[in-house]
């Protein structure tokens, strides 16, 4: 019984982990190129949200299947957030740099409450539903959908960060900005990019999860906290970090809601990155 | 410097009788409140350079320290303001110890995960009121009680006084030997610490008497309003709040607080009254726009204008 209860608890959580894992991972490429949290990732993860569930009530589009709309949509608004607001607190100082995207934040979301209501609103016909019985372990078919798009989307972020060379020249700039300007890569369009990728990340991540949870406009919030926490733990810039970041929050937040308490749930989840950070400061595989 | 204090000094010992009405003077005392939050966030944040985003514990450990003494023990509120402080300074050490390890980002989602944990701990407390949150007991008006129910005057010139005490604490502080260690420590650790900078110690002493006075905020806030709730007293969203005002106003100045909350709070409570009141949160929309526009055009906050024109020295 305990046994398949901690089985069943580890598949849920991993399963959550590796959405949260392609959250954080968007998040650690925007820090790690040009440092700068972008303190509005949840809300563009909203906004994704809302998009997959305004064409599949008005057009009847799964949003699995529209999910590469969401992609480029976002990845349109991430170069968009960058040229008319973030390349203008370039040389701020870090606290003008936090504020700007938190203004943007509190704008985003609330603009969202404004247009479109403060209701709960769920996406009616996906073709991912039910579930599936393995062993004594249930999965939910479309959390099961979600985590194998996100890791096949962070793999393909991976993929494109270290085999193309586009990728080379982002994460040159990510190691040295002069040094990569000095090779001819514009570092501008690179700060661009990587603001299209890390949203484009969080396009298919609400694509995702709107098969099967609630949109409003504060459901960024709750992502976005574990997003940040993943990003630290895993270490501020490392894209893999970050994964691992994501998914052991995942699986922390699962096996304390089953066996603590669910609403204390998070006090584990905040807990384990505070120890983490005690025996790595600079994350698990950030640079020491 | 002296002469702008001495002018907001003379303007805060006049305003409630120009302005009798209790808007106003709510209004003022929101505004002197979050001045005190946000001069205290500057000794650790501004003066020391240590970002944090979790404020609202050492706010939570003030308000929630003097009720329940208060409520169990009958003790006056002006003791458990003290007792608040002590409480929050020992947090503040707890807290410091360990992450004073963690540089910039790190240490700032260290303090907001802390604050977190905070808050659900709070909300599942029994004996703190859980969710529910606690009442105070009304009791008699007066000084000693801490306690006005007649007029806001009371409240006013009790924080005014405080504000002012923290001011000149700040200023104080910022002259002296901890100034220049914040400094050389916000600038460069390493070579801080290479020339005899007790850093670690140095940045202790800064986030107690961050914590301090904060708490001490955090009882007058409980006895303002007479009731508190973790919703209230220990949201990320009250921490983010505090950070904010201080930059607005300009990070690691006296006066810059005190600025940025005297743009800050009435410009929230202009867009909420003109804005809001439809439920459609038009007014936030707003906020957040400006937020953005102070960020892009004004990064070095308030104070930043006031020296272009002269106003302040640096």
């Amino acid at each position: 019984m305990t046994c398949e209860l901690v089985a069943q608890a580890l598949v849920s959580g991993l399963l959550a982990g590796f959405v949260f894992a392609l959250i954080a991972a968007g998040l650690s490429l925007i820090f790690g190129v040009m440092e700068i949290v972008n303190f509005a990732h949840g809300e563009f993860l909203m906004l994704s949200m809302y998009l997959s569930y305004f064409l599949n009530a008005s057009l009847g589009w799964d949003p699995l299947v529209a999910l590469p709309l969401n992609a480029v949509a976002l990845f349109l608004l991430g170069v968009l957030v960058y040229y008319a607001l973030i390349r203008r607190v370039l040389r701020a100082p870090m606290l003008a740099q936090i504020f700007a995207t938190f203004g943007l934040s509190v704008f985003l979301q609330n603009l969202a409450q404004f247009l479109f209501r403060p209701d709960f609103r769920m996406v009616a016909t996906t073709m991912a539903t039910g579930r599936i019985a393995l062993g004594g372990v249930f999965i939910s078919r479309p959390q099961l959908v979600a985590a194998i798009g996100a890791v096949l989307t962070t793999g393909l972020l991976y993929w494109l960060l270290t085999r193309t060379e586009t990728g080379k020249a982002l994460l040159a700039t990510a190691e040295d900005r002069q040094a990569a300007s000095l090779m001819g890569i514009d570092p501008d369009r690179m700060f661009a990019l990587s603001w299209g990728l890390g949203a484009a990340c969080v396009g298919v991540a609400g694509a995702l999860l709107s098969t099967f949870y609630y949109v409003f406009p504060q459901v960024g919030g709750i992502f976005a906290l574990i997003a940040f926490v993943a990003v630290a733990l895993g270490g501020f810039g490392s894209v893999t970090g970050a994964f691992l970041g994501g998914i052991i929050i995942g699986a922390v937040e699962s096996l304390a809601g089953v066996f603590v308490a669910p609403a204390v749930k998070n006090i584990f989840v905040f807990a384990i990155y505070l120890v983490v950070m005690l025996v790595r400061p600079r994350g698990l595989l950030g640079k020491q | 410097m002296k002469i702008a204090l001495a002018i907001l000094a003379a303007a805060a010992l006049g305003f409630p009788f120009v302005f009798r009405g209790p808007y106003p003077q709510h209004l003022a005392i929101l505004v002197m409140l979050y001045a005190l939050l946000g001069s205290a966030w500057n000794l650790l944040g501004g003066f020391a350079g240590q970002v944090s985003l979790g404020q609202a514990i050492f706010f939570g450990a003030g308000a929630y320290t003097s009720t329940l003494l208060a409520q169990h023990a009958g003790l006056s509120p002006w003791v458990g303001m003290i007792a608040g402080a002590l409480v929050a300074g020992a947090l503040a050490l707890a807290i410091g110890y360990p992450c004073f390890r963690l540089s910039g980002h790190y240490f700032a989602i260290a303090t907001i995960a802390i604050g977190e944990i905070a808050g659900i701990a709070v909300t599942n407390w029994d004996f703190g009121g859980g969710a529910v949150g606690l009442f105070l007991p009304v009791g008699t008006e007066g000084l000693l009680s801490f306690q006005f129910h007649r007029s806001k005057l009371g409240y006013y010139y009790v924080l005014a006084a405080m504000l002012l005490a923290t001011l000149l604490l700040s200023a104080w502080l910022r002259r002296g030997r901890a100034g220049y260690y914040w400094r050389a420590i916000r600038e460069d650790q390493p070579a801080a610490r290479s020339v005899g900078v007790p850093a670690l110690r140095f940045k202790q002493i800064a986030i107690v008497l961050s914590a301090a006075l904060t708490a001490c905020a955090g009882t007058f806030y409980a006895q303002y309003v007479l009731f508190i709730d973790p919703g209230s007293v220990l949201p990320l969203s009250l921490s983010i709040q505090i950070c904010l005002v201080a930059v607005l106003g300009g990070v690691g100045t006296v006066i810059g607080p005190l600025l940025g909350a005297l743009v800050l709070v009435p410009l929230s409570e202009a867009t909420r009254v003109l804005l809001g009141g439809s439920g459609r949160s038009l007014d936030l929309v707003v906020y957040g726009l400006l937020i953005m526009l102070i960020s892009v055009f004004e990064p070095a906050g308030i104070a930043g204008i006031a020296r272009r024109l002269g106003l302040t020295a640096r």
